[in-house]
């Protein structure tokens, strides 16, 4: 390793450990590291969206002689739209921002509708109406507790009409299950924070500090 | 001319989604083909804007000398740093014989990448596991019934999902050991909970969806 | 800056000095150790428990640096455990098995270097085993940093499998298509059109100059895609629009946090399997016979979790005995 990597090592140490000394209190070295984070953050996603997004999606499409005329007129309209997104910068033309968020806004509604229309509903409504008494009696329990799971969950989350009687009940079977989705998400939750430690410590102990294999 | 051009844009293009989605052949294939290049462009100047809307903020706390504004300098520092490079490697690359690309390994910008923005991320968000488990000791209670229930599944699951769970369950069959409890919980109650809240934000979705290319819906263009 | 502060970062620069140039490397503990460590740290929390049980629960630093103990030491045990195989996990090495070498696999990165402790090692376990099967990959990111994250892990792969790096040619055996910004109306329009979203690759190479790509224009000659995910956009836009509307199998390799949001789409088959955080990782790792940092990394997860398990414990035999006595 050279000397720059030597010393990329060295500042990618010192980053981290900048970063963890908030565990002992807010302190000056973090805030420059969440500083030099936010601007290289920023940077970052600036040049990667110049590069990707603005050089090969409208630059290269403009100045390619193989298109039409026509399909080379048409990103301009994106081009445009994009560059009035910016007039927020500006108070006094900051309503201009708004057709292109409109656009962005229009696109998405259109699109959303349909595919979680299909996907996250209907899909899942066709998946939950299974025969239930089939197969053996882990089967029949499992399916079971899908169906009724699923359709308790539902009730719960269905607050037009009293939580009362056998709907209260079905109600309060449907905060059982969602209880229990919320301890399986904690319980993954921890397997992945714990996981990004240990990456970092397998970088100091590993990559910095060469102790380990 | 401030309300009335935005509101027909969102209809325009919301409906065009919707027929192209239906019939997705010519001519309404072009216009949703168009809008999706259109929207890559747009959605790159809108994370323009953030990142311009950053460094004005900034410019403006250290010109007022704002508190922190030194740490608003090491902002706009590092942000014109990588941003020099980010210029520099790409458009090297681009007259360069092989063109190389701004990212590749070994070039500065790379650099940068690797030696700063991935420990300062990875570690930002690695802290959370310290959070965690103080939380866990703290605060996780089995107070009433519905917490026990949370409690036991993120038990089961936490140590079934690693060896250990099997280790400590090794006296038992296959069948009922750890692992194999955490599988049922993940594949049943917790798909049952899971679709339960998925199918709701479905139907949420597709109602406001449906506002929002009607018109009905127009608060994200703000009050004025 | 304090005097107090200056002492503690000096402390550290020493102490990093020390451990980097004179203790001798790489370190690691014996079975007998590795055991002793263990019983010593159970005393720890056993004392834990005892003052807590006393009403005086332990300081919030103090739980973080036992946290960072038991994450560090498992680094310098060697302790074999064998690593559960999930269905879902088996499912997706199923599906890669049954896939004929020269079957074109898209593989999307959507991550970034936060979740790249958790995605990495089953993304560089992926390459491997398709670089090895002899799949034709196509690289591309919904996320920014993923082109740079799958650059990383086929140079991980070739590092620790360098018979590959011979083997296997850029263009011709794998390709990287970069970023574009758009989320799922990226995959919507490769839908149509590949080309039209990638008129070049990370390189600036011209699509058509990319011989793997020679005849691929959309999802239509794509057999499989692997989609490895810590978010949104990820495996959701993959399975509302490659899986429902274009009919690609798609499996997806997340991040813990994102994992059990999934499992509805597995239930309906929408998505072929899942590798969910770092025990999905680990298991991939088994079953294709190609250990990595999961399989490395997974004595120390099981330490966390065991440590949060323990403190749950604690604090809720302390908060039940204390419920006890007010009665």
């Amino acid at each position: 390793m050279g000397f720059w990597g030597q010393f990329g090592v060295w500042l990618a140490a010192l980053l981290t450990i900048g970063i963890i000394s908030f565990l002992y209190k807010d302190n000056f070295l973090y805030k420059a590291c969440e500083a030099i984070f936010v601007g290289i953050s920023a940077g970052y996603w600036f040049i990667v969206y110049y590069w990707d997004n603005l050089y090969k999606k409208f630059y290269l499409q403009v100045t390619n002689h193989d298109l039409t005329s026509w399909e080379r007129i048409i990103p301009w309209v994106g081009f445009i739209l994009g560059v009035m997104m910016l007039s927020r910068l500006f108070e006094k033309i900051g309503w201009l921002s708004r057709w292109p968020l409109a656009f962005i806004v229009g696109a998405t509604a259109g699109l959303y509708m349909m595919i979680y229309f299909v996907s996250n509903a209907m899909a899942q409504v066709a998946s939950t109406i299974i025969p239930v008494f089939i197969g053996d009696w882990a089967t029949i329990i499992a399916n079971f507790f899908i169906v009724a799971g699923t359709f308790c969950g539902l009730v719960y989350f269905f607050f037009s009409k009293e939580h009362k009687g056998a709907f209260g009940l079905a109600s309060r079977v449907g905060i059982w299950f969602l209880m229990i989705t919320f301890g399986a998400s904690f319980g993954y939750t921890v397997m992945s924070r714990m996981s990004l430690m240990i990456g970092r410590l397998d970088f100091l102990f590993g990559t910095w500090l060469g102790m380990i294999k | 001319m401030k309300r009335e051009i935005p509101v027909a844009i969102t209809f325009i293009v919301g409906t065009a989604y919707l027929i192209a989605y239906f019939i997705p052949h010519e001519p309404f294939n072009y216009f949703e083909n168009w809008f999706n290049d259109w929207f890559a462009v747009i959605a790159a100047f809108a994370i323009w804007l953030g990142v311009l809307n950053l460094i004005k903020i900034s410019t403006i706390k250290i010109v007022r000398k704002s508190p922190d504004w030194p740490y608003s300098v090491l902002i706009i520092v590092s942000f014109i740093i990588i941003v020099f490079f980010g210029f520099y490697e790409g458009y090297r690359g681009l007259y360069a014989n092989p063109h190389y690309s701004f990212r590749d390994p070994g070039t500065s910008f790379d650099w940068l990448y690797v030696n700063v923005y991935t420990p300062l991320s990875a570690t930002m968000f690695a802290l959370l596991a310290f959070f965690v488990a103080s939380a866990s000791y703290r605060a996780f209670r089995a107070r009433n019934f519905e917490a026990t229930l949370l409690l036991l599944a993120a038990f089961l699951v936490m140590l079934g999902r690693v060896p250990v769970g099997d280790i400590l369950t090794s006296w038992l069959p296959h069948q009922y050991q750890l692992s194999q409890w955490a599988n049922w919980i993940m594949h049943v109650p917790n798909t049952a909970g899971q679709r339960a809240i998925m199918i709701g934000i479905a139907l949420g979705l597709v109602s406001t969806s449906l506002r929002i290319i009607l018109g009905l819906e127009r608060s994200y263009l703000g009050n004025d | 800056m304090k005097k107090k502060e200056v002492v503690i970062v000096s402390l550290l620069i020493i102490f990093a000095f020390v451990l980097k140039y004179l203790i001798p490397k790489p370190v690691e503990f014996s079975y007998t150790v590795s055991m002793i460590v263990i019983i010593l740290l159970g005393l720890v929390f056993v004392y834990i428990l005892i003052r807590t049980l006393q009403g005086q629960l332990i300081g919030r630093r103090v739980v973080f640096l036992l946290v960072g103990i038991s994450l560090s030491l498992p680094f310098f045990m060697k302790l074999t455990l064998n690593i559960p195989v999930s269905p879902e996990v088996r499912s997706v090495y199923d599906a890669l098995q049954k896939l004929p070498p020269g079957s074109k696999v898209l593989a999307a990165f959507d991550y970034d270097p936060p979740s790249a402790p958790e995605l990495q090692p089953m993304a560089v376990a992926f390459m491997k085993y398709a670089f090895d099967r002899g799949l034709k990959v196509i690289i591309m990111g919904l996320w920014p940093q993923g082109p740079q994250q799958a650059d990383q892990a086929i140079q991980s792969a070739f590092k620790a499998e360098p018979s590959l790096k011979k083997k296997i040619k850029y263009g011709r055996d794998y390709v990287n298509l970069g970023f574009q910004a758009g989320n799922e109306f990226v995959i919507l329009r490769m839908g149509e059109s590949f080309k039209a979203m990638f008129p070049s690759d990370l390189y600036n190479t011209p699509y058509d100059s990319i011989p793997l790509l020679n005849n691929v224009s959309n999802f239509s000659n794509i057999d499989f895609c692997m989609d490895f995910s810590a978010g949104k956009p990820g495996t959701a836009e993959w399975v509302q629009i490659a899986v429902d509307r274009f009919k690609l199998p798609v499996a997806a390799g997340n991040t813990a946090v994102q994992a059990p949001m999934v499992y509805p789409y597995l239930n309906s088959h929408q998505l072929v399997g899942l590798l969910g955080g770092m025990s999905g990782g680990a298991a991939f790792e088994k079953l294709t016979k190609k250990p990595g940092k999961a399989t490395t990394y997974i004595l120390s997860q099981s330490f966390a979790h065991v440590v949060v398990v323990i403190f749950i414990i604690i604090g809720n035999v302390a908060y039940f005995s204390r419920k006890k006595e007010k009665k």
